[in-house]
């Protein structure tokens, strides 16, 4: 019986720190900008692409296999800044005032016209990464192998958690986005540089999406449409937090994570019903998520 | 004047009956006929099967038309006419590839389908092919629905393989004469159509032919294109079961094994996985050793290393040389389709005094014939002589340093009519009885 809790808590963790890693960006993005980013599914997508690629690369020119460590962040950071750039300066910026709806829309043109940009690029062949994972070996815990690529996810997680909120609540540019996140016109009045902080905030969205890609692809095979599942998952997420609510997403990962891996241990057959009941029972008993942030009434 | 008007009436209906595709007649030969080819150009399913798929059928077009194919198909054409494939990508779902079929008949007046790769969209495309009467040969989709549920009695339709049923009841009779001893089975399907077919038709065989060795029922469903499956591996870990079943394919598959490479899963549990061929030559080393693989059917990685017929050496080599990669099963299944094309068309136009025959003509010569694919011969013997009855081979996966290729070994061949239902009897009745009239002598 102990053995299948931590199991199922080990399990649901590490499902959790996925799910935690592929929605912060999404969660940052909306929380800022209102924006409900549907291209986030592509960052994740190139992020896993650009990853795989320069990987590949690497190991077949038998470099260093600590490389691969290297690639996964320099592959985030290229594609978020080259993408944040692109879509916030030259799409959402004409955007910024327009019903939530036409934003939506803008987005979801925008990634499936990446969707095809991808093919594009890399084709249809799949592309392999597995060396970071298959290099770190396991551990048994209680008689359970883990990898330690995957624990590691739960350590990325925190990081990037307590990250951001260290970003937000300790430092002058922290200040600056809850300012703008408070009330945007204000804040403009006030001499913030509303623009730079969208773009800022754009870009390390980007980025966080784009890395929660390069983090997974050496666990899967990276392959046309793997964006896709992705967008939906992280919707999910958001949703359960609350939309725009960093602590929503860290806790509505977790709890997605858990409620699965026990569904998995227990009753297969209903693993990806729990995802939508928690979604469906947390939109019905609190509609704007478990944590989502005080809405400001304006009359 | 009398002339003139009817030469232009004549022409005026050749043209009208030229544009929307109707068939002008079979009073003469035809310089070109039209094949539309569905597949996966897009998507998850692409690099498993729509790729592969694509080049063996560029690849076997362009030989008939050039006349290169090995005997018996070694004359230019189909029928002597030259063969234009219209590929198109079977992504998007059932009610978009009712929309493209129609497109395909009405708008570009193709003469007939060979393809399809999904079960879905092969339920989805049953009727209207009936409707359209169009030949449709299903070279790939699996599913025993299509002849046992959908189309009881099918004119137009045909499948040139047999269906997924001979999967699952051919692997029972591998674990049960190489694995008697193991304490019981479970497994991981994806959890749709295909997962769920391939789990009851090989549970089913288990209960007939190994009813000592006992299956699970806490199995895993994870959703396809699910891409994590850290949960379900620890799940699989913890069971008792020595055996695991699996069906998964393509991008699931490659991710499951990686992930599961991670953990030793692969050291701890012995797999059975059906369409792992899709996946050897990708993986390359990265195959786990002691898998048992199966190609549904003698094709790819099996027709590859151990068959030896001139059309298979020349199938190989050609798709090497142009592809610069090993042909998989969908490689070798799509080419058996465009095979039994011409196969049927050229004995319906012998039959027809050489004149290019109608379409009812070759559906006569193809219903319960017997010709030759690339690796196997295909009995049309089931569902009115619309099914194909193929043979089967499974074996244990390793990776050859000396040859820098996947391998199998520990091989066992098993004939169509010992792993498919007899005719007139549906799989689920025919597996839950006994698998009675089996012929596995």
């Amino acid at each position: 019986m102990v053995q299948l809790l931590f199991t199922i808590l080990t399990d649901g963790l590490i499902y959790g720190s996925y799910l935690f890693i592929v929605a912060v960006g999404m969660t940052v993005i909306f929380g800022v900008q209102r924006v409900l980013n549907v291209t986030h599914g592509s960052f994740y997508a190139f992020g896993a692409y650009l990853a795989a690629y320069l990987g590949g690369i690497w190991y077949d020119h038998e470099l260093p296999d600590f490389g691969g460590f290297v690639i996964i962040f320099l592959a985030a950071i290229v594609v978020g800044v080259f993408f944040g750039i692109l879509i916030e300066r030259g799409l959402l910026k004409h955007l910024y005032g327009k019903d939530e709806h036409i934003v939506v829309l803008a987005t979801f043109a925008a990634f499936l016209a990446l969707e095809g940009v991808g093919l594009f690029i890399w084709g249809t062949d799949p592309y392999f990464f597995y060396q970071p994972q298959a290099m770190l070996g396991y551990v048994e815990m209680l008689g359970m192998p883990y990898d330690y690529y995957n624990l590691s996810l739960i350590v990325l997680a925190l990081i990037i958690s307590l990250s951001i909120w260290y970003f937000l609540s300790r430092t002058i540019w922290g200040r600056l986005l809850r300012a703008v996140i408070f009330d945007r016109e204000i804040s403009q009045a006030m001499g913030v540089n509303v623009t730079a902080v969208f773009l800022g905030t754009f870009i390390l969205g980007t980025t966080l999406g784009a890395l929660s890609g390069a983090a997974i692809a050496p666990t899967i095979s990276v392959l046309p449409g793997i964006g896709v599942e992705v967008i939906v998952l992280a919707f999910a997420v958001v949703v359960i937090g609350g939309m725009g609510s960093i602590p929503g997403a860290l806790i509505g990962s977790i709890l997605v994570g858990v409620v699965r891996a026990a569904a998995v241990h227990e009753f297969p057959q209903a693993e990806m019903f729990v995802i939508y009941a928690i979604m469906a029972i947390v939109l019905v008993f609190r509609p704007e998520g478990l944590f989502a942030p005080p809405a400001v009434r304006k009359i | 004047m009398k002339h003139r008007a009817l030469r232009l009436a004549a022409v005026g209906v050749a043209a009208v009956l030229t544009t929307f595709g109707v068939a002008v007649g079979n009073a003469v030969a035809k310089d070109k006929m039209v094949i539309a080819v569905p597949t996966f150009l897009t998507g998850g399913g692409a690099p498993a099967f729509g790729i592969p798929a694509r080049n063996g059928t560029e690849l076997i077009i362009q030989a008939i038309n050039k006349g290169q194919v090995p005997a018996p198909y070694n004359t230019k054409g189909i029928a002597g006419a030259q063969v234009e494939a219209i590929i198109y990508d079977e992504s998007g779902g059932g009610a978009k590839q009712v929309t493209e079929y129609r497109n395909k008949v009405q708008k570009l007046g193709v003469d007939m389908f060979a393809g399809f790769v999904s079960s879905g969209t092969c339920a989805a495309v049953t009727a209207v092919a009936e409707e359209l009467k169009t030949l449709t040969l299903y070279s790939t989709c699996g599913t025993p629905r299509v002849f046992e549920e959908l189309d009881k009695n099918p004119k137009y339709v045909f499948r040139t393989m047999s269906h997924a049923t001979a999967d699952g009841v051919s692997l029972a009779h591998y674990v049960a004469s190489k694995y008697g001893s193991a304490n019981g089975y479970t497994g991981i399907n994806q959890n749709y159509a295909w997962g769920q077919d391939s789990w009851r038709d090989f549970d089913l065989a288990m209960k007939v032919l190994a009813p000592k060795i006992k299956g699970s029922t806490k199995g895993q469903w994870p959703k396809i294109f699910a891409g994590r499956y850290g949960a379900e591996i620890s799940a699989l870990l913890k069971s008792p079961e020595d055996l695991v079943h699996t069906s998964f394919w393509g991008g699931d598959l490659e991710a499951f094994i990686f992930q599961g490479l991670a953990r030793g899963l692969f050291k701890k549990k012995q797999f059975l996985m059906s369409v792992a061929g899709t996946a050897a030559y990708r993986l390359g080393k990265k195959l786990p050793t002691g898998i048992v693989l199966g190609s549904r059917g003698p094709y790819g990685i099996y027709a590859n290393q151990l068959i030896d017929t001139p059309m298979v050496k020349w199938f190989n080599n050609a798709y090497v040389n142009r592809y610069g990669t090993q042909p998989t099963q969908p490689s070798y299944q799509y080419a058996q389709a465009i095979l039994g094309a011409k196969f049927a068309y050229e004995k319906a136009a012998a039959a027809n005094g050489g004149k290019w025959p109608s379409t009812d003509q070759v559906i006569a010569a193809l219903e319960g014939a017997t010709f030759q694919g690339v690796a196997t011969e295909v009995r049309m013997a089931r569902s009115h002589g619309h099914q194909g009855v193929t043979d089967h081979a499974w074996g244990v996966a390793s990776f050859d340093k000396e040859l820098g290729l996947p391998v199998v070994s520990d091989v066992m061949h098993f004939k169509g009519d010992c792993i498919m239902p007899p005719d007139g009897i549906d799989s689920v009745t025919w597996l839950k009885g006994g698998m009675k009239g089996a012929k596995c002598d």
